[in-house]
């Protein structure tokens, strides 16, 4: 592994295409793996969200990545239901998740103003300093596709007012998380992913 | 789109090309849209499906959302689409034709991913649907009513309605305010206002009339007749929210 080679973690054959293209857009060095040293040895590990809590963490378990993942030292950025796996759980059918950060997933309910899954573009406020949104401005908009959320705790560095207000970004030590998916989120998006690969 | 080029027309018909897909996916992203939606409107009337390269070029060039239209009629064709790229695949005659695609594809990618297109032509206040819109010759009414369709595809799990006033199509005399207001009472999934936007005044009237989730536009942004910066500093001027 090149120095400077961010890991995706894909277990299970997930579409990340959006993902990489972002990547690509940045010039970055990126593998695409499950293999356990290919990840340890990375710069950066992402943890792209895609389908449900209970299938990634089970494809996570099968490739032996659940201990792997939780003792990362290396920046990590979990993206939409890859942020919601830094949790100690997520109520999407009740799965256990990585617990590296306190707290839970719960499902949006149905509202007539606020239609589940929600979708669209949102502002995300910062009520916390932290590295990944140096250079940011705070209520500036992304692209969010989530049904499920993060109530808002100590470990939120940005926040969402739905149905509910969440958790949209998250931080604790080297783990951090977006609910948004920076790479579909215009410019800001693409400041965000870079600020990351710089950390 | 019709060859590999972004064609417009008006009611449907007389489709004129305006340019080349990428470059304008790319003048669109950058100028500020919040989300593409591309029709291969051929796709429907010729029986075949849509041509799939140039969506993972589009899906390298831009940094936002889009969508994906045109003969989609089975799961494995929603899947090529979404692994190209696209972010969600709009389907209108297909779902007409085969109405239990929409829960297929519901089930399989999600809610989110699934958008319903609906042509509707009012004859006054009666709203009917209509497929095969791509072709003129072979554009047709249904016999379904556009708010029984629009009740039955929620039901089945579309997770967005892009709502089409073919009488407004192209001719750019503001959207079907009375419809999409009756429509927009009916929605529990984001509406999407479709048809008629010739100044910027029609999105406002749209987003404050209708109370729509969005406006889609096509021959004024084209045309270069309204710059979507300029439109969306207007409509925050008017305290309607938008992404700037």
């Amino acid at each position: 592994m090149p120095k400077n080679t961010i890991a995706i973690v894909n277990a299970g054959g997930s579409n990340i295409s959006s993902l990489t293209f972002a990547l690509d857009r940045l010039k970055a060095n990126y593998t695409t793996t499950n293999q356990i040293a290919q990840i340890e040895d990375s710069s950066h590990v992402i943890l792209p969200g895609v389908g449900a809590a209970y299938d990634a963490m089970g494809k996570l378990k099968k490739s032996n990545l659940i201990e792997v993942v939780k003792n990362l030292k290396q920046p990590t950025l979990g993206i939409c239901l890859g942020m919601q796996l830094l949790l100690e759980y997520s109520m999407e059918n009740n799965v256990n998740c990585l617990s590296i950060i306190e707290g839970g997933c719960k499902a949006f309910t149905q509202q007539d103003k606020y239609p589940v899954p929600h979708m669209g573009w949102n502002n995300v406020k910062f009520n916390k300093i932290s590295p990944l949104t140096e250079g940011l401005k705070s209520e500036d908009y992304f692209y969010f596709v989530h049904s499920y959320y993060v109530p808002i705790s100590d470990s939120a560095i940005g926040i969402t007012d739905y149905s509910e207000s969440f958790t949209s970004i998250i931080q604790k030590d080297n783990f951090y998380g977006t609910q948004f998916h920076p790479e579909k989120s215009s410019d800001q998006g693409s400041k965000l992913l870079r600020t990351f690969i710089n950390l | 789109m019709k060859d590999g080029q972004v064609v417009k027309g008006i009611q449907f018909k007389n489709h004129e090309i305006v340019g080349d897909i990428i470059d304008l996916a790319s003048r669109y992203n950058y100028e500020g849209a919040d989300e593409l939606v591309f029709y291969d409107i051929t796709a429907s009337p010729d029986r075949r499906s849509v041509d799939r390269k140039w969506i993972n070029l589009v899906a390298k060039e831009i940094n936002i959302p889009f969508c994906v239209a045109g003969g989609i009629k089975t799961i494995a064709d929603a899947e090529e689409v979404l692994n190209y790229g696209a972010d969600k695949i709009s389907i209108n005659t297909p779902a007409l034709k085969n109405p239990d695609l929409i829960e297929q594809l519901a089930k399989r990618f999600g809610s989110q991913c699934i958008v319903v297109g609906i042509d509707s032509f009012a004859i006054k206040k009666d709203y009917k649907v209509h497929l095969y819109t791509g072709d003129p010759d072979q554009s047709k009414e249904s016999n379904k009513t556009t708010n029984s369709w629009i009740n039955e595809v929620q039901d089945r799990g579309a997770g967005e309605i892009v709502l089409n006033c073919m009488n407004q199509d192209g001719v750019r005399k503001g959207y079907d305010i009375d419809q999409l207001r009756e429509m927009r009472n009916l929605c529990k999934v984001p509406l999407i206002a479709s048809g008629g936007a010739g100044k910027m005044s029609d999105f406002y009237d749209v987003f404050n009339q209708a109370d729509v989730s969005g406006s889609l536009a096509a021959s004024v942004f084209h045309k270069k007749i309204i710059d979507i910066l300029d439109l969306k500093k207007y409509l925050q001027q008017k305290q309607i929210e938008v992404r700037l």
